[in-house]
């Protein structure tokens, strides 16, 4: 090729502007969906469909991004958040999340809702490199940076405190015949196979399994069949409203087994009030986060920064959902990694802040629990600490415990 | 049944053949996204095909096709993850099974007539997802955990994007299918189908098979609709229970009758109108919300639902039979 001088002169001036221009924007970086002004954040959520009841999630993380953007953003930058009704159908999610990706062009995936919508799109968002972060699902899977370097999980997982609950019958209850309710889905299994895998050689002990579905009416009838095995622990695995149900059937064909129930159920007022106090009466859970009916947390202070958040942005919403303190303490992470970002918002950098927190205190989380995440630990809580019910309240107990899943 | 105009059904197959190859392009216009966006119309074409053959063409009502089109993504899923079966393959034993299974369900059908056959295949389509996460099956099925799967890969070292190819096979079986639906309603045993849906008792007098023609006619269009499953699970590479919900069934329902009852062309528009509403309600309502500054807070299934009823008061014979009663009255004027 023949470089005569102009050329020559045209190509030196130009690569003199091109390495100009790069020095002067070093510190700021960007990929899809960040600029100077905007932070753009992708979620799908089921606001219609059978699981729509966990619709209010999604509705108070937007609660969140307004408050943040009222704040003047993140380090000036403002959120701007996307949220999209998968309806709980996997199909679906698939073609919200790469609408978000491919033409909304977002900066990451926040908290999608669900064990098989978060499964659909786990290999694609992986393949695309997009961060598939904080997801809104207890399945032990979502921390394994090894194959799945973008994606992380958040709460505690139920594989975990299925095997939390196990240890503790096996050391405190003599003879334990354990007659466990369980919701026929992946919240279910997973609690189950978590709960087996923690008694061990001790696996016999289950009597009995009943499962229903989340369409069922109620579960009367299988509490009555779990009644006639004779055991004497029962391991409430269900949603909210059967969870209830539950409780108040046992109490009233007076089956009195000591009974464990998973945290998605520990809402004082959704759970326990509901199928009546004097029925609940020293049952246990494993809790990570603050319960905002609970009287002990009155005058915390955290709470009432919490519910002042709920009156300003979210007015008329149930205080007593405890998705709603969900929203939030999943949100403040989000925005702590966002912040920690800094103006590098690359997507590589968005999993590097997400995989490096110490000990980082999120609010509403129970005092003693804390974030830790690094580069082979995508499990952000992984503590609990057991709680009974006594009175109107959960009473905690013991140490907050770390079960290392990693 | 009005044939669609030749010369414009070759304008419309080389649009659809050569638009897909500006991709290199024009990249943000014919997008990856929006590729995929027309495979899952051409797949929901093809599903509302299958039911429109029962339907639309035989006169038997059913609200379980999505039985049928879980049974043909669940073989594909199966045979794809169990076996390393390579996903062409797939679609002959998807059409195959959902054949048999559709077939079988026609033998009972036989006896039930309108609303006590809608009750009966409501009632497919309500137990399927829990079929598959029965614990028997669980190891084939993945229960409610589902299958994950590879997309199709692209073959022969074309140089043509993931969902390029995607596109052209969904495209190359639903012009096959098409063809051969037209062909079938063309010929003796389509005049049969239609005769029955007309007067049963007629046809019958006839000496048409009727108990014959209908159970066929079952497998046919459940084989049609489980070929559009199979399509689907390499399209979204996963299956799931979730995803074959009743709900499903409504939106073939809602294709069909949207796109035109009895009409091949209408099963097409039917398919493309289902998913592009699907996903432009909820748009539509933030859209209302936001930038016109209404405060409604609508659903995007409210702004669906209020689209039906327009469309329905405007065009009582679906699109299709509206669009050709349009033309008609062009060509008279």
């Amino acid at each position: 090729m023949k470089t005569n001088r102009r050329t020559f002169i045209g190509g030196v001036s130009a690569a003199a502007l091109l390495s100009g221009s790069s020095t002067a924007f070093a510190q700021k970086k960007y990929d899809d969906g960040a600029t100077d002004k905007e932070i753009k954040i992708g979620n799908t959520y089921a606001y219609s469909g059978p699981v729509s009841a966990y619709g209010v999630i999604g509705k108070g993380i937007d609660g969140y991004w307004k408050m943040v953007n009222d704040q003047g953003g993140i380090n000036g930058r403002k959120v701007n958040f996307i949220t999209l009704d998968d309806g709980y159908v996997p199909s679906k999610t698939v073609e919200l999340v790469r609408q978000l990706v491919e033409q909304e062009k977002v900066l990451c995936m926040f908290n999608i809702l669900g064990t098989p919508p978060n499964t659909a799109v786990h290999k694609y968002l992986n393949q695309k490199k997009v961060p598939q972060l904080y997801v809104a699902t207890g399945a032990s899977k979502w921390g394994d940076p090894k194959n799945f370097p973008w994606t992380m999980g958040y709460q505690p997982d139920y594989n975990t405190e299925g095997q939390i609950y196990a240890k503790h019958i096996l050391a405190n209850i003599k003879d334990a015949k354990i007659a466990v309710l369980m919701q026929n889905d992946d919240f279910g299994k997973d609690y189950v196979d978590g709960f087996k895998k923690g008694l061990g050689g001790d696996a016999s002990r289950i009597v009995k399994i009943a499962t229903y579905e989340t369409t069922d009416p109620t579960v009367e009838s299988q509490i009555i069949q779990l009644k006639d095995t004779g055991a004497n622990v029962f391991f409430n695995v269900a949603t909210p409203k059967f969870a209830a149900q539950a409780i108040r059937k046992a109490a009233d064909i007076a089956w009195k087994p000591a009974q464990y129930m998973t945290n998605v159920s520990a809402s004082v007022a959704a759970v326990l009030k509901p199928a009546g106090f004097e029925n609940s009466q020293g049952i246990i859970t494993a809790y990570y986060l603050k319960d905002a009916t609970d009287k002990q947390w009155a005058n915390d202070a955290e709470l009432k920064q919490w519910s002042a958040w709920m009156d300003k942005y979210m007015p008329g919403a149930n205080k007593a959902d405890a998705n709603y303190v969900y929203a939030y303490t999943v949100s403040f992470l989000m925005h702590e990694t966002l912040k920690r970002c800094g103006d590098n918002l690359t997507r590589a950098n968005v999993m590097k802040q997400a995989a490096s927190f110490q000990k980082f205190r999120v609010p509403m989380l129970l005092p003693g629990i804390t974030i830790n995440t690094s580069a082979t630990d995508f499990y952000p809580i992984q503590s609990v600490q057991l709680a009974r019910f006594k009175g109107e309240s959960w009473d905690l107990f013991g140490q907050v415990m770390s079960a290392e899943n990693t | 049944m009005r044939a669609f105009p030749r010369k414009w059904l070759a304008v419309l197959i080389a649009l659809s053949i050569v638009i897909p190859l500006l991709h290199p392009v024009l990249p943000d216009l014919v997008s990856n996204y929006r590729l995929f966006l027309v495979s899952t119309m051409i797949i929901a074409s093809i599903a509302v095909l299958g039911l429109n053959l029962l339907t639309g063409f035989n006169g038997q009502i059913s609200l379980g096709h999505s039985a049928f089109y879980a049974v043909g993504a669940y073989t594909a899923a199966i045979l794809m993850d169990k076996l390393d079966c390579p996903y062409y393959l797939t679609l002959p034993a998807a059409a195959i099974l959902s054949f048999i299974v559709g077939y079988l369900f026609g033998l009972p059908a036989l006896r039930l007539e309108g609303h006590y056959l809608a009750l009966a295949t409501f009632a497919l389509a309500l137990s399927v997802p829990q079929i598959l996460k029965y614990k028997w099956l669980e190891g084939l099925t993945g229960g409610v955990q589902g299958i994950v799967l590879s997309k199709p890969e692209v073959p022969f070292g074309l140089p043509l994007t993931e969902d390029q190819w995607l596109y052209y096979y969904c495209l190359i079986v639903m012009l096959i299918l098409y063809w051969a639906a037209a062909n079938i309603l063309k010929s003796r045993s389509g005049r049969a189908m239609m005769a029955i849906r007309d007067y049963h008792i007629a046809a019958d007098t006839m000496g048409i098979d009727t108990s014959l023609y209908k159970t066929v006619t079952f497998g046919i269009s459940a084989a049609y609709t489980g070929i559009a499953g199979a399509l689907s699970a390499s399209a979204i590479a996963f299956v799931a229970p979730d995803s074959f919900s009743f709900f499903l069934s409504i939106k073939f329902l809602i294709g069909l009758v949207v796109g035109g009852v009895g009409s091949l062309t209408g099963s097409v528009i039917g398919g493309i109108f289902y998913v592009l509403v699907d996903n432009s309600a909820q748009a539509l309502s933030t859209f209302v919300k936001n930038e016109l500054g209404l405060q409604f807070d609508l659903s995007a299934y409210t702004v669906f639902g209020i689209l039906l009823i327009v469309l329905m008061y405007l065009m009582p014979m679906g699109i299709a039979g509206g669009l050709f009663a349009v033309i008609r009255r062009l060509r008279r004027s």
